[in-house]
């Protein structure tokens, strides 16, 4: 029995084929993923399954029965939940003022009933093990317990099928997994689930069907047992993935970076506790760890945004302790920010813009009159963007406009024109494509050949363990172990990062 | 002169208070569904207006009262048309009402009374209310003995406001428009459509309180006769933090201000324009003071593009 069947469903947005007639057939009672690069069509056909956008063209069936459904409210009507990846929540008002929000049960005189309310919302949380508090109000709630109620507010409407859009996107791996708890026990309740995503072991780990979708088109549907990493990649992306990198043997050379007892206390709580560490030419030093845990503030330290309460930083034998962010840049240390939103450009700027960002002061970009060389900041930006890939390779366009995975490259370009000696790169590819990480992770490997020094803060452990020499794992504030490429063992630093040694 | 400093300073400046408190209050809801509504000052005048002259004409206060009412619904009406519709800046659509509000009123009294300023003395004042034990008790009696209909009103308006806001349904569908209206859209609820209700509310009031200006506390509208107190009510709203309870005492301080500078004329030797200032100085140190600590309503101000 098949809980949805998408039939030919095609869908234009002006110029663009979003869904060319593609067919999706979720059992009921499974897991059913839907995996594609950015822009593949994913989220569409699942929007248009929700009510968001109706199909030009192709027909919708529940559960064996031919539906229309021309906006959300029909969608939920007919046993629909979907949890966007933005979550749709209101942070001043309480769990049960959230999930009742349109549906409020009333008495006759109009007045809230939220007692009778926050009764029916403990009892689901209790029947799926979602620990959710229905008086706690949503701005207190991590990310993790934000998503669940909005698990919570679908199954308040009796949703049979929950669509989540990128929902392992803002977790942690220890909430991941916890999620993951949460999914299975859906299913076995009767709960048919679908999953946008597209990160593939998640998809190995946690699906029973799979469909693969590229340039709107459906490209593959198949059962999560036939699947591999390797195919779905190759299905995705559309030619042969390189799963394993390029790494060419490099002997690390003289020290480049070392720290020495970094401390730091930020609004009275102490971030960072007595960390020591050596970086070498060549060497790519990993810092793994669950975010929050002191890696903001060390990268901060370094790149000249946090000021040291004690310690030393010392770079190429010269001590570069509470330096100027300026001054180190001018230094020759890239920095490769986490958010690449609020610190890496400006959405409003234009690409050419962005890619001067920290060396617009100096020639060529600048005259010696003070007046910006507008002829240089766009042939350089021409030349870094077809060198990059950055697609399209405009140099006026709004980098707001393009994809995460296109500014991220956007921004390693500028990085790594400077010709660095000393690299700081956060997250690298947080929300971006294959494609993107591939050459992102490649890029990063070149230039451990030109033996330059690379800091990689990541909280994904299989890109630390595919890239790094050595990890550093960090657990509030301090370092709480080290392991080699060699011994590196995803167990062991897993319980390292929650505090177990 | 501290013999000003009497139960009657009290009682007169519950009287100021009044129009703050209608006015605050309707600020509050247009706010809270995330609508700006500068434009108080504005609707005020033209509610006091509208108030003068339909009592005047018809020789009853009621009837000015509920034109008052509607005029400043309609006024609002004008600026959710701008503001919600057409996504206009909030501020710049208050501000054309704002702006209308002075020239408005003295081109229409100029043409029924041939005066710019003034228009004529109502025959009847809204009623005086003595409740009848209380008015007996010496301290009690100066303090709540007599006031006009409109003043019970505004003060019942208080705890009836928290309760729509906070316990029923339509309350929490307002909140949630002005704090993500994308998510209320998501959840069904109709966003332009309480955001209308939410503005048309804030008309309501504000036309009620210019209307006490005019045919409760006065008797005639006169040029300016909100002297600004639809921005004093803006304020008196943020130093409440959007909320009933703390607005209350924020329009009180402001009313009791008042009161203090129109007895204090003539007492201290002070120029008389310092005086008045006394209430607006105080604003200013009052708003300095509490700027950036409310909790504004996330979507305040910002326009909202409804799907369909």
């Amino acid at each position: 029995m098949f809980a949805v069947r998408l039939k030919q469903i095609t869908k234009r947005f002006a110029q663009t084929l979003a869904n060319d007639a593609v067919d999706i057939n979720i059992r009921q009672e499974t897991i059913h993923a839907i995996i594609g690069e950015n822009g593949a069509g994913k989220t569409t056909i699942m929007e248009i399954l929700y009510g968001f956008y109706q199909a030009d063209a192709g027909e919708i069936e529940l559960f064996g029965e031919k539906k229309e459904i021309a906006n959300p409210q029909d969608a939920i009507d007919n046993g629909i939940g979907m949890v966007h990846q933005h979550f749709m929540l209101i942070p001043p008002m309480t769990v049960t003022e959230n999930i009742i929000l349109g549906l409020e049960p009333i008495s006759r005189s109009g007045i809230l009933q939220l007692v009778q309310a926050e009764e029916r919302i403990r009892t689901l949380s209790d029947e799926y093990g979602l620990e959710i508090d229905p008086q706690a109000k949503v701005e207190d709630l991590s990310v993790g317990l934000q998503q669940r109620v909005e698990i919570l507010k679908a199954l308040y409407r009796d949703a049979e099928i929950l669509i989540l859009d990128e929902p392992t996107a803002v977790l942690t791996p220890l909430e991941v997994k916890e999620f993951f708890q949460i999914l299975r026990r859906l299913k076995s309740q009767g709960k048919t689930i679908v999953i946008i995503t597209h990160k593939l072991e998640e998809v190995l780990e946690i699906s029973d069907d799979v469909t693969v979708m590229r340039n709107g088109k459906k490209v593959g549907e198949l059962p999560t047992k036939d699947a591999s990493a390797n195919i779905l990649a190759n299905m995705m992306v559309g030619r042969e993935v390189l799963f394993s990198l390029s790494k060419n043997d490099v002997t690390p050379g003289n020290t480049t970076l070392k720290v020495e007892n970094l401390s730091v206390t930020v609004n009275d709580k102490p971030r960072l506790k007595n960390v020591s560490f050596e970086l070498k030419e060549g060497e790519i030093l990993g810092i793994a760890g669950v975010e929050g845990n002191g890696q903001t503030e060390l990268v901060e330290i370094l790149t000249g945004l946090l000021k040291l309460d004690t310690g030393t930083v010392w770079y190429l034998g010269e001590d570069i302790t509470n330096l100027s962010a300026r001054k180190i840049r001018e230094k020759r240390i890239a920095h490769i920010p986490a958010d690449r939103k609020a610190h890496g450009f400006l959405s409003t700027y234009t690409n050419a813009e962005n890619q001067i960002l920290g060396f617009h002061y100096r020639e060529p970009f600048c005259r010696p009159n003070g007046f910006l060389n507008f002829p240089n900041i766009r042939e350089n930006a021409k030349n870094l963007l077809k060198k990059f890939d950055v697609r399209p390779p405009l140099p006026d366009l709004q980098t707001g406009t393009l994809s995460g995975g296109n500014q991220q490259k956007l921004i390693v370009a500028r990085e790594f024109s400077r010709h660095p000696r000393l690299l700081i790169i956060a997250q690298p590819t947080r929300g971006i494509d294959i494609g993107a990480i591939e050459f992102i992770h490649q890029q990063i490997l070149d230039l451990r050949t030109e033996k330059v020094a690379v800091l990689l803060i990541s909280a994904e452990l299989e890109e630390i363990r595919s890239l790094s020499d050595r990890t550093l794992v960090m657990f509030e504030g301090e370092i709480a172990g080290e392991v080699s490429a060699a011994t590196f063992d995803m167990e062991k630093v897993g319980m390292m990062m929650t505090g177990h040694r | 002169m501290w013999e000003i400093l009497d139960l009657e300073l009290i009682a007169s400046g519950l009287r100021l208070s009044t129009p703050l408190i209608l006015a605050a209050l309707g600020g509050m809801f247009s706010e809270r569904a995330g609508v700006v509504n500068i434009a108080l000052d504005g609707i005020m005048i033209f509610g006091a207006f509208t108030g003068a002259v339909v009592a005047y004409e018809t020789a009853n206060p009621w009837y000015g009262l509920l034109a008052a009412m509607a005029l400043g619904g309609l006024v609002a009406h004008i600026h959710g048309i701008a503001s919600i519709r057409y996504q206009a800046d909030q501020v710049v659509s208050g501000t054309a009402i704002n702006l209308l509000a002075i020239g408005v009123p003295a081109v229409l009294s100029n043409a029924l009374y041939n005066s710019t300023t003034v228009t004529p003395n109502i025959q009847l004042m809204l009623p005086i209310i003595h409740i009848p034990i209380i008015s007996s008790i010496p301290i009690l009696g100066t303090l709540l003995g007599k006031y006009s209909i409109l003043v019970f009103f505004a003060f019942a308006m208080v705890p009836l406001s928290w309760f729509v806001i906070q316990k029923t349904s339509f309350g929490l569908r307002l909140r949630a428009v002005g704090e993500n209206p994308e998510a209320a859209e998501t959840a069904g609820i109709n966003v332009y459509l309480m955001r209308y209700y939410a503005v048309w509310i804030s008309g309501l009031l504000a036309g009620l309180g210019g209307a006490f200006l005019s045919i409760a506390h006065g008797s005639s509208y006169v040029n300016n006769i909100s002297a600004g107190r639809g921005f004093i009510a803006l304020a008196a709203l943020i130093f409440g933090r959007y909320t009933p309870k703390l607005t209350l005492v924020g329009c009180m301080i402001f009313g009791i201000a008042d009161a203090f500078q129109i007895r204090v004329q003539g007492v201290i030797p002070i120029p008389v324009q310092f005086i008045q200032m006394f209430p607006y100085v105080l604003t200013m140190i009052v708003l300095a003071g509490l700027m950036g600590r409310a909790h504004v309503p996330a979507a305040d101000g910002i326009p909202y593009a409804q799907a369909k």
